[in-house]
């Protein structure tokens, strides 16, 4: 399964950025061996309209689960019409393995 | 031939004149509503500040119509789409994204650019609503405004309806809205001339810097109204002497004007001298000499 966690930077030990559509990477990890893919959020300094065209991206990775600090009304609309799951209140404190982590073990 | 006498002849034309700020609450509508006033019979005053037109208040006319304003959105054929992504393409406003081979609208993001629609055949466009549009009579002043819904993506649309509805001849005053973006664009575009107001202070100064950026580069000619001059601090007028930018009229803070102005008055309600002023500045304006 492939996992989308919103962070500052394009590696497991970057923190997770709290907000999606903004959110200067994406790193998708695959929960079976843990192999990960950077993905520099092309939708952080757009006009408008982030939060769609992140969840644009983040589909076309083919991740499942999108875990992040809050997900605006947009991105809401968006990951429902992709079909992928959103987990919000993840904290800024932790890293990208870390969320990841304690996720795979709920 | 004197300055005097050409001014009269091009006093006979009628001229649209924008009133814009970059900074918020610096003094536009005040300014509108008094020079609509000034300029007299057959002058016109357009409210193009859409997300909050206010010169009814101060000018309260006499509504003769009232219609609904729509803008064109997508429609999407599902029947139609072959799901090759062109509307995505060509949108600049993120407003349809695909997920799954399958297209979804945002409409609430659509800025009603009708891009989609050339670009493939399984989009049409219907009328949205998105706000109304007045217009009428106050004694001798034509006025309109626009009202936009709250929640549209863009007020450009509406500020061009309003702007059409100009009558030819006379003087046309338009309230812009603050800043440097679309609206304001929209609203100064096809301006004969452009009064910037402002205030003397430090967001005041690097608002206008913006503002002036702005008509340089789609060169509309403009000068400056200085409005609580004597609040603020003496950079602004620096800075204008330095660039060669004109400074037209100046306005001490006065609490006369202010209080007025929180009943609904205009300036010219407590300082009529004030009419003959904005009138001659207009003259000069129009003689294409500022003072």
């Amino acid at each position: 399964m492939k996992i989308c966690v919103s962070a500052m930077s394009g590696a497991m030990d970057a923190k997770v950025s709290e907000r999606f559509g903004r959110a200067p990477y994406f790193v998708i990890v695959e929960s079976e061996g843990m192999s990960f893919t950077p993905v520099i959020n092309a939708a952080e300094s757009m006009q408008g309209g982030a939060g769609p065209e992140a969840v644009r991206q983040v589909a076309a990775h083919g991740a499942q689960v999108i875990l992040t600090g809050d997900l605006g009304p947009n991105a809401k609309t968006a990951i429902e019409a992709a079909g992928i799951k959103g987990v919000t209140g993840i904290s800024g404190v932790k890293t990208v393995r870390q969320a990841v982590e304690e996720y795979l073990k709920k | 031939m004197d300055t005097t006498e050409s001014a009269d002849i091009k006093t006979s034309k009628g001229m649209i004149f924008s009133i814009a700020s970059g900074k918020g609450g610096t003094g536009k509508t005040s300014l509108a509503c008094a020079m609509a006033r000034a300029l007299g019979p057959g002058a016109a005053l357009l409210d193009c500040d859409v997300e909050e037109p206010n010169c009814a208040l101060f000018i309260e006319p006499d509504i003769e119509s009232e219609i609904d304003f729509c803008v064109p959105v997508p429609v999407i054929n599902p029947v139609k789409c072959q799901g090759r992504g062109r509307c995505q393409q060509v949108c600049e406003y993120n407003a349809i994204k695909l997920f799954n081979g399958k297209p979804f609208l945002f409409d609430h993001m659509c800025h009603s650019c009708g891009a989609c629609a050339l670009a493939c055949r399984a989009i049409t466009e219907k009328p949205r609503h998105a706000g109304k549009i007045r217009r009428g009579r106050s004694g001798d002043l034509f006025f309109a405004d626009g009202l936009m819904n709250i929640g549209e993506a863009s007020p450009v649309w509406l500020i061009k309806a309003v702007k059409a509805l100009a009558p030819s001849g006379g003087d046309v005053i338009i309230d812009c809205p603050p800043g440097t973006s679309c609206p304001m664009i929209s609203a100064v575009s096809g301006s004969d001339f452009c009064l910037l107001v402002s205030e003397p202070t430090p967001f005041g100064l690097s608002d206008l810097k913006l503002a002036v950026g702005t008509l340089e580069k789609i060169k509309i000619p403009y000068a400056l109204v200085i409005n609580r001059y004597d609040l603020g601090n003496g950079e602004m007028e620096a800075w204008c002497a330095q660039k060669g930018i004109k400074i037209l009229l100046k306005i001490p803070f006065d609490r006369e004007i202010a209080a007025a102005y929180s009943r609904g008055k205009t300036i010219l309600d407590v300082r009529p001298e004030y009419g003959q002023t904005l009138k001659k500045m207009s003259v000069v304006i129009k003689a294409g000499v500022p003072a």
